[in-house]
């Protein structure tokens, strides 16, 4: 395809790919094509935007204009009545926030191809997924006073559907508990603590015991295999990433979080661009509105731009600009004014607020051009 | 716009006790205001030095009358040195940063030496939050110090005692002792602090004068009594000014330390007071009502605020507002305005040789179209009145200003709140109307988001050239309809204007004549796409609208999206094709001339422009109702009239749904039921008796659309996409349909059931918030009653929703307000950070695409044909 080649400086590649499909489903011919990409480009030129468009205030009306729309309703089942997931209104607010403890973490974990058809080995991948404290698999567990250690009798069933042996409990259980020496008869296992414990200190070691986490990832609290197409994705409640990932029966290329702290640390700020864009789209489509992705691109580019996230914020995106007039303008006017007479700072005017302010032309859309002449003034008195 | 002077930068700082001295024009050293003649005292709070606000005085600094003389500054010497409240933290770091003896700060060469490369190195690189960062580790690593390495004296802490007081070691230091140790705080040592000496010195946070702000910032009020009444300011100080004279009488009179200490101590408090009243641990300062004074801070602070009520939001004239009415009569881009409006609201128009007998003829006419003012070329204005008229007329040359009142044609903008996007402030034409309210062309109802029962819009009119042409060149609604939020249009027909077109389309004929009749009363005068019959079908009418050149294929609404399009020989006539301007089949109707998604009003504007798109979208809104007109349409609530028979069968379904879910519940309580993935049992339940209801309702309203007939106003309206949905029809025939409350059924109310009529733990659709019957035969007590609950459930969630996506927006706003795209094609901030490369990687504006997309598919298709 010689001929769209030729183009590719002059038209974006999206609509050069279009293009390319197009003539490819039609089989246009050679002729017929640079018709097309003359075509194309005469109303890609046209529908260019113009410098100096405040496509910021843009993108904030096309949010603030539907938000009127969007539901409070927080919960929405995905697929079928499972992991509930925050949307609508309060979602949009979290994700632009730039909150780092979201309400309702949740990831989709897809499984490799081989292992993602059997409802019953994916409900077994799924288990070993879903964290699971000792407290999961116990039958009964009490403390003897007189001698002063701890008895628990497990449940060998779950822990054979777990697929862990009693010596990699006992293991775990030494590692993160220390200064216990465990012994084990049949079903049952027995904790005495190094050094002779208090009562209080034994019951605080129990209720440490219980929630020891045996398997699973940790903050996964709840695992459901849910049909797609025709393989078993796993959507759980809470999220952990890096940990998921270093799981070999998943499908690594597929697996999503909502939680974008979490790509960011994983795959850094690209990817965490992408999360932002990807969440918002989720929200707004969920709605069943109608927001052009390139708004929500925008929002997404501001908060990630400087290398790291920010939400927009007081403390975010508006807390960190350059101008004293816009930050006092948005919220807290009295600190900023305290902070910049001390530094003696110096506000340039080179955005909207300040100048509106200060009544002078904002440098935005037919406020940008400017020209510096001298114009002989009539000698008469200025009128007021 | 013309500036012949501009603001280049603004710099913060603090004021030093010299420039406050000044600055000044009166030293003030009295607390009293007026004397016995009501004349302000001299050396007063009211002293006319500081300016003048009371009609025909003088200020005896600029020598100004009211209005003229924005005021000016005086001050107090302070007896005593005083801490300022909002400057507490910034001492305290200071004077941690620093030695308690000889104020050098805390840090061996070495340390400042690297941490002064690492600030320059930042600032270099313009890593802001970096440097800011160094700075407060820089800072808190000196609080820790231990030892002066200067000096070699041991460092004490020194805390604050919230909110101005200050001690080390336990005991209390005097503002006089804080002052001294800033003081010894050398410029360079200051600058590492993060202090820019050159505008302010660290001593200057504690107080030694006090400017006293000029009296036009604290207008005293006259009350119907005569009586004055005086601001809150001027109240709060008068009494710093009281206090402060009564600390200087004993201290000059030697009076005993504890005296002082406490007159000192209330020195403070009143100063703490002037600047902010809503400190939390001092008590508020309180009017003799016991209402609490508002002061410096709550002046600045919050919505009302100076900031964001009169500095960041300005207050114009030559605007009106009143009630908005429709008329479908006048054009999109036009706006009735009464005659009362236009006679208060003028244009000032420029003399010129060309245009001054015009304005002769306005000006003698004294009634409505007329003029107010003349302004002289000196920029002195004249008001026309009756004495006044022949003089000025006579006087008038070209180079004067008339400002004439609005006549037709005039720009004007108009506005409707909330102003959400930009589409809710666009440019109309004045069309001056008989009546008191404005008119608006319906069919732009849907950007501005108004309706007609009882709402309220602004018109403003630009008084410059330059802004009268930019409204002209960029704000008509002609440019505005396509949305730039998703590239669609957001004006389009409406309503009977949807109805009317579709009944044309769908099966109405005319008669030549009566279809030339229609044609005319819209304006149209070309009749060659009418044929030469003497029957007109509806298609043939509508066609006449359409350029010649125009070609368009789309879906009606009704369109079932077969596997196999038949076209042209589509049963449902849901194929619109239009070649050449001729519409050849299909049913004209929301999808095509609608809101949001009118297709051939979107292929109009990408082929022909925003003009001919308006001009054809005014046409065909015109036609749709002119055809009602002449065919008429009326709908009632004997349109959802069923016979006896289907009502029975209606019931029955209705029946059988609740006898499935009795069985449910049977299913359920014998423990039969098996829960699905993820669901306890009582949840599966609930999801399977939710799915049954809401499956009767949809099936009874199948059942009901393929009873009622075609020619049904209500199913007209419904099916042309102009109103309403059959689900309305249901609710009104039939079932009004399961209640749902947060996503379930009605579950609230009693222990043990939903209300006190029902036994408890009834699982039954009646109990938990199923509408069996339809509006028109009435709702029981307990129906109501749910159709209540969520009726309310809903109208809470709208009033809690529109303050959080208010303040979304607000936040959204102020943070992206300056990000453009600059003439490189990057977008960027105000401090030039590049944010994309490309706006939206394709540099596509919405606004001016299709959808937010070019649409390649209509080139190919075109080019394909041309062989």
């Amino acid at each position: 395809m010689t001929v769209i080649e030729e183009f590719k400086d002059e038209l974006p590649k999206n609509v050069l790919d279009l293009i390319k499909d197009e003539v490819e489903s039609k089989k246009l011919t050679q002729k017929q094509t640079k018709e097309v990409l003359i075509k194309t480009k005469e109303a890609y030129e046209r529908s260019k935007i113009e410098p100096g468009e405040a496509i910021g205030i843009i993108t904030a009306e096309s949010f603030g204009e539907p938000g009127t729309q969007m539901t409070l309703n927080v919960f929405h089942f995905a697929g079928v009545a499972e992991a509930n997931i925050t949307l609508g209104l309060p979602r949009l607010v979290e994700i632009f926030d730039a909150r780092k403890e979201i309400s309702t973490p949740s990831m989709n974990i897809y499984l490799k191809k081989e292992n993602s058809r059997d409802i019953e080995k994916v409900k077994k991948f799924a288990s070993m997924i879903k964290e699971t404290k000792i407290e999961d698999v116990l039958l009964e567990i009490s403390t003897n006073l007189t001698k002063g250690y701890i008895e628990l009798r497990v449940d060998k069933k779950k822990l054979i559907v777990m697929g862990c042996k009693p010596s990699n409990l006992i293991k775990t259980l030494t590692t993160t508990l220390k200064k216990v020496t465990i012994k084990h008869k049949n079903d049952r296992l027995f904790l005495k603590p190094i050094i002779k414990m208090e009562l209080t200190e034994l019951y605080r070691l129990k209720e440490k015991v219980k929630s020891v986490i045996i398997g699973g990832v940790k903050s996964v609290t709840d695992v459901l295999p849910v049909k797609k197409e025709n393989e078993y994705v796993i959507i759980t409640a809470g999220s952990n990433l890096k940990e998921v990932l270093k799981l070999d029966f998943i499908d690594k290329t597929r697996i999503t979080t909502n939680d974008i702290f979490e790509v960011e640390s994983v795959f850094g700020i690209e990817a965490a661009r992408q999360a932002i864009i990807n969440e918002a789209l989720k929200v707004i489509e969920d709605q069943g509105l109608n927001i052009d992705i390139r708004h929500i691109m925008l929002v997404a580019d501001t908060m990630t731009s400087s290398g790291r996230i920010k939400g927009i914020t007081r403390s975010g995106i508006t807390g960190e600009k350059e101008s004293v007039l816009a930050r006092a303008s948005f919220e807290t006017p009295l600190k900023h004014l305290i902070s910049a007479s001390l530094i003696g700072e110096e506000d340039k005017l080179t955005s909207v607020v300040e100048n509106v302010i200060i009544n002078q032309p904002i440098p935005l859309g037919t406020g940008l051009p400017s020209l510096t002449t001298k114009i002989e003034l009539p000698k008469q008195k200025k009128p007021n | 716009m013309i500036l012949s002077k501009q603001i280049k930068g603004l710099v913060f700082g603090l004021f030093s006790p010299e420039d406050i001295k000044k600055m000044a024009s009166v030293k003030l050293v009295t607390p009293e205001l007026y004397d016995k003649e009501g004349y302000p005292v001299d050396g007063g709070l009211m002293d006319i030095r500081l300016g003048v606000i009371d009609p025909g005085l003088r200020c005896k600094t600029c020598g100004s009358k009211l209005k003229e003389c924005v005021g000016h500054f005086g001050y107090i010497d302070l007896a005593r040195p005083i801490v300022h409240l909002n400057y507490a933290r910034s001492i305290l770091d200071a004077l941690n940063s620093t030695c308690v003896e000889c104020g050098r700060v805390v840090a061996d060469l070495d340390k400042i030496k690297k941490y002064m490369q690492k600030l320059e190195r930042y600032e270099k690189e313009k890593k802001n939050e970096l440097r800011k960062r160094e700075m407060k580790l820089f800072s808190n690593a000196l609080k820790n110090a231990k030892k002066c390495p200067y000096c070699n004296a041991k460092q004490a802490k020194i805390v604050l005692d919230k909110p101005t007081a200050f001690s080390e070691n336990e005991r209390k230091l005097s503002p006089i002792e804080i002052r001294l140790k800033l003081e010894k705080i050398t410029d360079d040592d200051a600058s590492l602090l993060g202090f820019n000496p050159k505008y302010a010195r660290p001593e200057w946070m504690i107080l030694t004068t006090l400017p006293i702000p000029p009296v036009t910032t604290r207008p005293s009020i006259t009350l119907e009594t005569g009586e004055r009444s005086e601001d809150d300011l001027t109240h709060k100080l008068s009494d710093i000014v009281r206090i402060n004279q009564r600390l200087f009488e004993n201290i000059n009179a030697g009076a005993p330390e504890v005296i002082i200490e406490d007159l000192w101590e209330l020195l403070q408090y009143h100063v703490t007071t002037y600047f902010d009243n809503t400190v939390t641990q001092v008590p508020p300062a309180r009017h003799r009502s016991g209402q609490p004074l508002k002061t410096l801070a709550e002046r600045i602070k919050s919505k009302e605020g100076r900031f964001r009520h009169n500095l960041a939001g300005k207050r114009v004239n030559f605007a009106a507002r009143t009630v908005i009415s429709p008329d479908p009569k006048i054009k999109f881009n036009e706006v009735g305005v009464p005659e009362t409006v236009a006679i208060e609201l003028t244009v000032p128009t420029r003399v010129t040789e060309w245009n001054i007998n015009w304005l002769k003829e306005l000006i003698k006419n004294r009634k409505y179209p007329s003029a107010n003012y003349i302004v002289r070329p000196d920029g002195k204005k004249k008001k026309i009145t009756d004495e006044t008229v022949d003089q000025l007329i006579e006087e008038l040359q070209p180079g004067y200003i008339v400002e004439r009142h609005l006549v037709d044609g005039d720009v004007a903008l108009f506005n409707r709140q909330p102003s959400l996007h930009r589409m809710s402030i666009m440019c109309h034409k004045v069309r001056i109307l008989p009546g008191k309210s404005f008119r608006l062309n319906p069919s732009v109802c849907n950007p501005y988001n108004a309706d007609f029962d009882g709402d309220e819009m602004n018109l403003h009119v630009p008084q410059k050239e330059e802004a009268i042409a930019e409204a002209d060149m960029l704000m008509q609604v002609k440019s505005h309809i396509i949305t730039p939020k998703n590239g669609l249009n957001i004006i389009g027909c409406i309503e009977d204007t949807i109805s009317g077109n579709f009944l044309l389309t769908k099966r109405l004929k005319f008669s030549r004549e009566e279809a030339i009749g229609i044609l005319l009363a819209i304006g149209v005068t070309d009749f060659s796409k009418l044929g030469k019959d003497k029957i007109v079908d509806g298609k043939s009418i509508f066609s006449a609208l359409l350029p010649n050149d125009f070609n368009f294929i789309g879906y009606s609404k009704e369109c079932k999206k077969m596997d196999r399009c038949l076209k042209t020989k589509c049963p449902i006539d849901a194929y619109v094709l239009i070649e050449n301007g001729r519409l050849i089949s299909g049913v004209i109707d929301k999808n095509s001339i609608g809101e949001d998604n009118g297709a051939i009003l979107r292929a109009l504007h990408a082929k022909y422009g925003e003009d001919i798109t308006v001009n054809v979208l005014e046409k065909i809104f015109k036609l749709g109702i002119e055809v009602l007109l002449r065919h008429g349409f009326t709908t009632a609530i004997s349109d959802t009239d069923l016979p006896l028979e289907v009502i029975e069968k209606i019931k029955e379904a209705i029946k059988a749904a609740e006898k499935k879910v009795q069985d449910l519940i049977k299913e359920y309580e014998e423990g039969k039921m098996e829960a699905l993935p993820g669901v306890s049992l009582k949840d599966t339940l609930e999801m399977q008796i939710s799915k049954t209801l809401n499956h009767v309702r949809n099936d009874i309203g199948k059942f009901i659309s393929s009873y009622l007939s075609e020619d049904n106003p209500t199913v007209i309206m419904i099916k042309s996409g102009a109103t309403a949905s059959i689900l309305n029809i249901v609710q009104m025939a039939s079932c009004v349909g399961q209640q749902v409350l947060r996503g379930k059924r009605i579950q609230r109310g009693y222990r043990n059931r939903t209300l006190s009529l029902f036994k408890t733990d009834d699982l039954g659709p009646v109990a938990h918030g199923f509408i069996e019957r339809g509006y028109k035969n009435g709702l029981s007590p307990a129906e109501f009653f749910w159709g209540a609950m969520t009726g309310r459930d809903s109208l809470m969630d709208t009033a809690l929703r529109t303050p959080k996506s208010g303040y979304l927006y607000r936040r959204l706003a102020n943070a992206l307000q300056d990000i453009k795209v600059e003439y490189d094609s990057t977008v960027r901030d105000a401090n030039n950070n590049i944010i994309q490369f490309n706006y939206g990687d394709d540099n596509i504006d919405v606004s001016k695409s299709e959808g937010g997309k070019i649409n390649v598919k209509k080139i190919v298709e075109e080019v394909s044909e041309l062989q």
